[in-house]
């Protein structure tokens, strides 16, 4: 019932629930048919799937700050690369004594620099409950950082977007460094198990597809929670005029910073999703280019509608996907058509198209 | 007939020697075959022969056999140059410089000279520099000395410095001889030396010093060494300073000729242009082209490419505006988001059509080299000219912005657009002149970065962070802002570097700036009045 609530008057979201179901029921069944039934799914296609619906989720966040709360993040990719990381901690702990050198405590990288122990940061990432805090913490703590010091001083406009941008640019100069601890240049990868099961298991790959569909599903109505909520009006308010809102007497600064707090932690858990199925994090995830396509997939979506946030992530890698395999040189020039064509044209997104049909817009 | 004779004396009286090498001139020919001999007593004799032979290239031969270039032509007998061509050797004869084709390296033999030989040669050449007519290689040669230390130089040095003429030959000499003091028995010509070498920064000086200060025999040497050093040290250690204050200038300047054309279109007109960076690149591209075109003339066509990338990046600037930018203004997400999808295909065009890779960019003669100070302090050509030609372009902008009508029409329309209009500027055409004009200055940057870092598709990205952060640091709006900014940055960064990493102190300089914006959200230089509204 209170499911049925939060989805009131989202018909987009609705559809998006049911499809979204749907797709968990249909694909492990389909995956279990034979493998020359036409219908056959492979393993590889579900772990893409999979990876298709972090991405999905990570522009449910973005859309929740810069849909609802105005605020354009060119970081998000950094709150999704240290998701990344601690999942990639935690999956490198759980090598132990198989990796190349074979030393039980230090991942391979430390080995081969002559680290002679774990460095602090590292202790207790074996645990799994440690390491999922983690994920949560260590995104959720730098955005409400970040965001204790911008909202405050009342950065706003292009000049917060420049700013994050800047963050996820200094992270990924500081995450490039071997004395990080974070294995510079390659990142952390070579992961075999997670909770004791292969990762090179197709059953893995399937549980770690619906784990992803889920965390899609309960983060979409999540943010459709807060959305609908009495903190969700406040947002728009803020995004719409601020200073009014500030003088009619609400805590901007507050909102601000619990909105995009959140929003950072939910691009953590896709992160960390994400690193599993993909087997590798390096630092390149947190180049700024990232996250500003993750911003092209809302626009094209349809900002402020989360659901359109969801279609826009899957329509824009999906064509990714097509095209690095047909006409690799062609990705860029179309994705960058993309951003011109959807901001000049197509201000409201897809989403925009089907409102105007039935009339909504 | 002379020479027959001799060599058909040569013939009876060394028949080894003989056998060895023909050079047409009997000194020679007797001092070469004692070098190509195993007695190394005998081949330092054979050099000083040749030294004093007379003949026109003994010098010439002398260096060669010190560089190894000089070889012996084991079939001919004759002395040849050997220039090495892949995997064989092209053989000019020494002395008649008659060209002899390529041969095996095993057909040519090497003359081996130990340690000990390599010393007697420099000194042979030293002599022979020191006794030249032009002050410059006499100062040269003596420098040699200071580099390398010799005891054997205050000979040398002594009964040449009373007729020397020129001052700084003359005090370089007289600085080898006390450096040579420094090593006296006398303590008192110890303690004399050292007053006189306590100005000097020559590392042989430094190097002399720290020994005395360790370990003389004489606690007052040991005491004058040490203070010596002391002061020595103080001013090694402000030219360093000086130093890390010209890098960090030159580094400032990069920064602010990348910024400077994001301080129009971003700072004066408010857009947001992602692009920036990618106008740079195409102004560093056109470069390479103007040099490809034009490969003999690196200085001409590096002048040459300066209008050149103005015009090709602010049409595209202009084409950027005309297109895109106008029909978003007042919507600034949605123009980043734009721009940066023409950023993206700009360096996918440049991939395509010219080279995913890097591309090799000479440097003109001029450019290359450096003034070296004193021996501590060394400023590259480049690095200078790259200040300069900031502040030239700077001073350019300014004068356009201040001084003309378009840069009256442009701050008209900049602080209010409705008004301006109304007393009949065009603001169509403003809006995109004054974009042609920001992105011009950023292909011209593009020129000048294409002489100091690898020129590929992603030059642009690489500046486009900084550049906003030079931007919204010095204060939107204000061309001083944005000199002052960068300089500061750049500096900022280069002290950071000794201690933190180049890596680290880049971090550093985002997070303080980072922290700066939300101390003082407008800058260091904020716009005061109406226009710093809305």
């Amino acid at each position: 019932m209170f499911l049925l609530r939060i989805l009131e008057g989202d018909r987009g979201g609705q559809a998006f629930m049911l499809a979204l179901i749907a797709t968990l029921v249909a694909i492990p069944v389909m995956a279990s048919l034979p493998a020359d039934h036409p219908l056959f799914i492979s393993s590889y296609t579900v772990t893409l799937l999979g990876k298709y619906l972090t991405y999905a989720l990570l522009a449910v966040a973005v859309d929740l700050v810069w849909g609802y709360l105005g605020i354009l993040s060119l970081g998000h990719a950094a709150f999704f690369a240290l998701g990344g990381y601690a999942m990639g901690m935690y999956l490198m702990r759980q090598i132990g004594d198989r990796g190349v050198y074979g030393n039980p405590e230090l991942p391979d990288f430390m080995v081969f620099l002559n680290w002679q122990e774990l460095p602090w940061f590292w202790f207790g990432m074996d645990q799994f409950w440690f390491a999922m805090l983690m994920v949560m913490a260590a995104p959720g703590l730098l955005a409400f950082v970040f965001g204790w010091f911008a909202f405050r001083s009342r950065v706003t406009g292009v000049y917060l977007s420049i700013i994050t941008q800047a963050l996820t640019f200094a992270l990924m100069l500081a995450f490039f460094r071997n004395e990080m601890g974070f294995g510079g240049n390659n990142g952390l990868t070579d992961f075999k198990d997670i909770l004791g099961f292969s990762l090179q298991s197709d059953a893995t790959r399937m549980g770690l597809f619906i784990a992803s569909g889920i965390a899609l599903a309960v983060g979409y109505l999540a943010c459709r929670a807060i959305v609908k909520s009495r903190l969700g009006k406040v947002a728009v308010a803020i995004r719409d005029a601020e200073d009014r809102t500030r003088f009619v007497g609400y805590k901007v600064e507050n909102v601000k910073l619990a909105i995009f707090t959140f929003s950072a932690v939910l691009a953590g858990i896709a992160g960390a999703l994400y690193v599993p199925q993909v087997g590798i994090i390096n630092p390149s995830e947190f180049q700024p280019l990232n996250s500003i396509e993750v911003v092209v997939w809302v626009a094209m979506g349809g900002r402020a509608t989360l659901y359109g946030a969801v279609i826009g992530a899957l329509g824009v890698n999906y064509a990714k996907t097509w095209f690095t395999g047909a006409l690799p040189d062609a990705w860029l020039f179309a994705l960058g058509a993309l951003f011109v064509f959807v901001t000049l044209l197509l201000p409201k997104g897809i989403a925009g198209l089907f409102r105007r049909k039935r009339g909504e817009a | 007939m002379k020479t027959l004779l001799t060599l058909i004396l040569c013939l009876l009286l060394l028949p080894a020697h003989a056998a060895k090498v023909e050079t047409g001139d009997a000194t020679l020919d007797g001092a070469f075959a004692d070098l190509l001999g195993s007695n190394f007593d005998k081949k330092e004799a054979a050099l000083q022969t040749i030294a004093q032979s007379g003949h026109p290239k003994a010098f010439a031969l002398i260096e060669g056999i010190l560089d190894g270039r000089l070889r012996l032509h084991k079939k001919s007998k004759r002395l040849v140059w050997a220039e090495r061509q892949g995997r064989q050797y092209l053989a000019t004869d020494a002395l008649s410089d008659e060209a002899l084709g390529e041969f095996n390296k095993r057909k040519l033999k090497k003359i081996s000279i130990n340690n000990s030989m390599r010393r007697v040669i420099r000194a042979l050449l030293a002599t022979r520099a020191l006794d030249s007519a032009d002050a410059q290689q006499r100062l040269q040669a003596v420098q040699t000395m200071l580099d390398n230390p010799e005891p054997a130089h205050a000979e040398l040095i002594e009964p040449r410095l009373a007729n020397e003429s020129d001052d700084a030959v003359k005090a370089a000499m007289s600085l080898v001889l006390a450096l040579s003091n420094l090593g006296s028995d006398n303590e008192q010509d110890r303690l004399r030396a050292i007053d006189k070498v306590k100005g000097s920064l020559e590392p042989a000086v430094r190097q002399q010093l720290t020994r005395l200060a360790e370990n003389d025999s004489s606690s007052a040497v040991q005491d004058a060494a040490a203070r010596a050093l002391r002061k020595i040290e103080d001013r090694v250690e402000v030219f360093g300073h000086i130093e890390t204050l010209f890098f960090g200038l030159s580094l400032g300047s990069v920064l602010v000729l990348a910024a400077i054309g994001l301080a129009i279109t971003f700072g004066v007109m408010g857009v947001i242009n992602m692009a920036h960076g990618e106008l740079i690149m195409l102004g560093a591209y056109t470069t390479y082209l103007i040099q490809q075109l034009m490969p003999e003339y690196a200085g001409v066509s590096l002048l040459l490419s300066i209008p050149a990338a103005f015009v090709v990046s602010g049409l595209v600037g202009i084409g950027i505006e005309r297109g895109v930018i106008r029909f978003l203004y007042g919507r600034p997400l949605e123009t980043l988001l734009a721009t940066f999808g023409i950023s993206l295909i700009l360096q996918q065009l440049v991939r395509t059509l010219i080279s995913p890779q890097n591309v090799p960019v000479s440097n003109p003669e001029f450019m290359s080299g450096f003034w070296q100070v004193n021996s501590v302090l060394s400023l590259t050509y480049n690095r200078m000219y790259i200040i300069l030609f900031c502040l030239l372009v700077f001073a350019g902008l300014f004068l356009i912005l201040k001084r003309t009508r378009l840069g009256l029409q442009v701050r008209a329309v900049s602080q209010n657009r409705a008004m301006a209009r109304a007393m009949g500027v065009h603001s169509d055409r403003v809006d995109a002149l004054t974009f042609g004009l920001g992105s011009g200055i950023a292909g011209v940057a593009g020129v000048a970065l294409s002489q100091l870092t690898n020129v590929g598709p992603n030059l642009g990205q690489q500046y486009i962070v900084d550049s906003f952060m030079v931007v919204v640091f010095g204060g939107v709006g204000n061309l001083w802002g944005t000199l002052i900014g960068g300089v500061g940055l750049g500096i900022a960064n280069k002290f950071m570097e000794p201690w933190a990493g180049a890596v680290m102190a880049k971090i550093l300089i985002l997070v303080i700036v980072i922290l700066f914006i939300q101390k003082r959200p407008r800058g260091l230089f904020p716009q005061k009045g109406r226009a710093a509204e809305g």
